[in-house]
């Protein structure tokens, strides 16, 4: 990416036509044109649509009446705007726990065992299979009446413990959820980078004494870094557009206490009780600001490494 | 996803331009028959007046069921067809409102719908026009194991007073007396319809859908209180399960009644019930004296306003509205005639629905979210699902139903 056709000249080389000299300023443009046309019209044009409907009242059908920022207002006042709020919250937070546990199991994998790459299959697979199929598998799992969790809770506590029913726990139960194919995520991305971990720098730290911890912390982190940065990126990208799985678990509820943003979104503008386009808007501009920050978090560390600095 | 369709559609139209077909007239039909079901009797409704208009071809396009809701505000106004079908009530109000479908009156006038079609004359009707035709419709109300009755030795109750005695019967011998899967919110509003309608009567529940009384209203708490009495004896966290895995519930003899649309018999019989051993019960009454409403959520035809081909349309509405048609169609369907010159299939629960719907002197109701627009009916039926759960946080429900009220009725 760094490598641009004008440095590529030989410094002293004899002065190029004109006509070379203009596709070689051209030809960058025009191989970046697809995909910066595709940007354009998919990512950058949308973005400023929703704002612009965000200020708008419109259903879909008649015609839009603006309103100013009169959404924002509501949105302010709103109770369910605040809980999909701390919902995306826990979820950043708690999802960030796929990395930790992602790197554990691939330092338990990463050794020479027969049969060791069935056992990394195995521990990839629920990244591999649907997030439908995830959210369908764990709500039957929490289901009451005939649930695995549910009888184990009765079987232990008495009483079922009927997770996606209780308003305190169904946000946590669902993030239990969607940590399970985050993990295995998290896990594939270390394993590659593990690949990568020069050996004889291990090999020469054993000589030094290190091991266990120290070993893990001083000499194979260091050189997991660009895995970590990737795990990071996906998995805070994963939390805040969270939304499969509390559609198919929940559908948001009991009575909206498992929403996220991305979802009260969805529900306010396109489901099948919504159909408030502006209000819907308004919220996916609030999403979007707040994936801005991390978003130019990581861009900007992005441009900083490849500067070198 | 439409793009396929929009191709075949147009391919269509390319072929039917021929010029030895220079005189058929075309006419679509949109519909969102897509469970096997319907969709027969979708294709023996165009096939019939087909035969009876050979000059005529009609293009059935079926969306899928739950898609459809989403496609038809694109196809609206964007590429219209000539028929599409949709709901009654409050749920046509958007569209009618915004100008896209056609006014029928003319058709209820000259075919003499208004008495041929009575039971949905009122939920057809927005400013005194008619938007559309009702095709088929069915009966909400308790289904029971008759099984479960016998082993708590309890006789189907007639008021509500004896249900609930009926349920201290039942929570005896370990049985949930009502039960219910409000995952996907609307099952609750099914109870408090009922609720309302039993103790405050068809014309209070219109007004409350219609949002000109406050959800703090004294009669309103009045159903709540009626609804706390039977909540000891419902299934607990119902709000996690599917409609589908509470009628396992019945099936199994865990609970004994549930309160639900005709659609579900088919589900009991798939999980194991017959005749013998599935009940269906009028909701029972409450305040005594109130004209007995019931609720029939009731499907329909329109002409969207962007028609082609508005002469035959109309024909069409009328071909759908006769009761030789509404037989036929509703026997494929397993549902209930609107024409109250049809006659009804054999089976036993559609045979007690039509009984029920056809002398409930009150009036039919459609059902919370189709009386009650979009943002109103998902807030009810959320409070709903919360009330269930938590029927001590009814105060701060009742006053948030109440803001949304004012918000979503002001203009």
């Amino acid at each position: 990416m760094t490598v641009s056709p004008a440095a590529a000249l030989p410094p002293n080389g004899p002065p190029a036509p004109r006509r070379r000299r203009l596709g070689r300023k051209l030809a960058p443009w025009l191989f970046l044109a697809p995909g910066a046309i595709m940007f354009l019209v998919y990512v950058i044009i949308p973005i400023g649509q929703s704002i612009r409907i965000s200020f708008f009242d419109w259903d879909g059908l008649s015609p839009k009446v603006w309103t100013g920022l009169s959404n924002y207002a509501e949105l302010w006042g709103d109770p369910a705007f605040y809980t999909s709020l701390k919902n995306n919250v826990i979820w950043l937070v708690l999802y960030m726990l796929a990395i930790p546990a992602g790197l554990a199991i691939a330092l338990f994998l990463n050794q020479t065992v027969r049969g060791i790459r069935i056992y990394k299959s195995l521990f990839f697979f629920p990244f591999v299979i649907s997030q439908v199929v995830v959210g369908l598998i764990f709500s039957w799992f929490y289901a009451p009446g005939f649930g695995l969790f549910f009888e184990m809770t009765k079987w232990f506590g008495g009483e079922g413990v009927a997770v996606l029913a209780n308003p305190d726990t169904v946000t946590y139960g669902i993030i239990a959820a969607g940590l399970w194919p985050q993990i295995a995520y998290c896990m594939i991305l270390y394993l590659t980078g593990l690949n990568a971990v020069a050996p004889d720098q291990i090999e020469a730290a054993r000589l030094d004494g290190a091991k266990g911890l120290k070993m893990l912390w001083y000499v194979v982190l260091p050189q997991l870094r660009p895995a970590t940065f990737i795990a990071v990126v996906v998995t805070v990208i994963g939390a805040l557009r969270s939304f499969d799985l509390v559609s198919i678990m929940t559908d948001g509820g009991p009575f909206g206490s498992s929403r996220v943003l991305s979802f009260y979104m969805y529900e306010q503008a396109l489901s099948e009780y919504g159909y408030r386009m502006g209000y819907g808007a308004a919220i996916a501009v609030v999403l979007f600001a707040i994936m801005m920050i991390f978003i130019s978090g990581f861009i900007w560390k992005m441009w900083r490494d490849e500067k070198g600095l | 996803m439409t793009m396929p369709r929009t191709t075949a559609l147009t391919a269509l139209m390319a072929a039917l331009a021929l010029p030895a077909m220079a005189q058929q007239r075309d006419l679509t039909l949109f519909t969102d028959a897509s469970d096997p079901a319907p969709k027969a009797a979708f294709e023996q409704l165009v096939k019939g007046f087909e035969e009876e208009n050979p000059d005529v071809k009609v293009t059935v396009n079926t969306f899928d069921h739950e898609g459809y809701k989403t496609a038809i505000r694109n196809f609206l106004t964007a590429d219209s067809p000539d028929l599409a079908n949709w709901y009654a009530g409050n749920r046509m109000a958007p569209f009618v409102n915004a100008g896209q479908f056609t006014d029928v009156s003319d058709v209820w006038e000259e075919n003499g719908l208004k008495e041929s079609l009575a039971p949905a004359l009122s939920s057809m009707t927005i400013d005194d026009k008619q938007w559309g035709v009702p095709y088929t419709y069915y009966q909400w109300g308790i289904y029971y194991n008759k099984d479960v009755y016998k082993q708590a030795g309890v006789e189907v109750p007639k008021t509500w007073d004896d249900f609930i005695a009926n349920c201290e019967k039942f929570k005896e011998i370990g049985i949930d007396c009502l039960t219910t899967g409000t995952k996907a919110l609307w099952p609750a509003a099914g109870i408090f319809d009922y609720l309302n309608l039993r103790t405050n009567g068809y014309d209070f529940h219109m007004q409350l859908t219609n949002g000109e009384i406050p959800w703090t209203d004294d009669r309103v708490r009045k159903v709540f209180a009626e609804w706390a009495r039977v909540l000891p004896y419902t299934t607990p966290n119902v709000a996690a399960i599917d409609w589908q895995d509470a009628v396992s519930n019945i099936v199994q003899g865990k609970a004994a009644n549930y309160v639900m649309g005709n659609f579900a018999v088919a589900t009991f019989r798939d999980g194991g019930m017959t005749d013998e051993t599935l009940g269906f019960m009028d909701f029972p009454e409450i305040t005594p004296g109130i004209p007995r409403a019931e609720e029939a959520p009731t499907d329909t035809i329109h002409i969207p306003a962007g028609a082609k081909n508005v002469e035959d349309a109309k024909k069409f509405l009328a071909y759908v509205a006769r009761a030789d048609v509404q037989t036929a169609m509703n026997e494929t369907l397993g549902q209930l005639p609107i024409n109250v010159n049809s006659t009804v299939g054999d089976d036993p629960f559609l045979k007690q629905g039509f009984e029920v719907l056809s002398t409930a002197e009150g009036g039919i109701a459609q059902f919370f979210d189709r009386d009650a627009p979009a943002q109103m009916a998902k807030a009810g039926m959320e409070g709903f699902q919360e009330f269930m759960a938590y029927p001590d946080r009814l105060d701060a429900i009742l006053e948030r139903l109440e803001s949304v009220r004012q918000r979503v009725y002001k203009n």
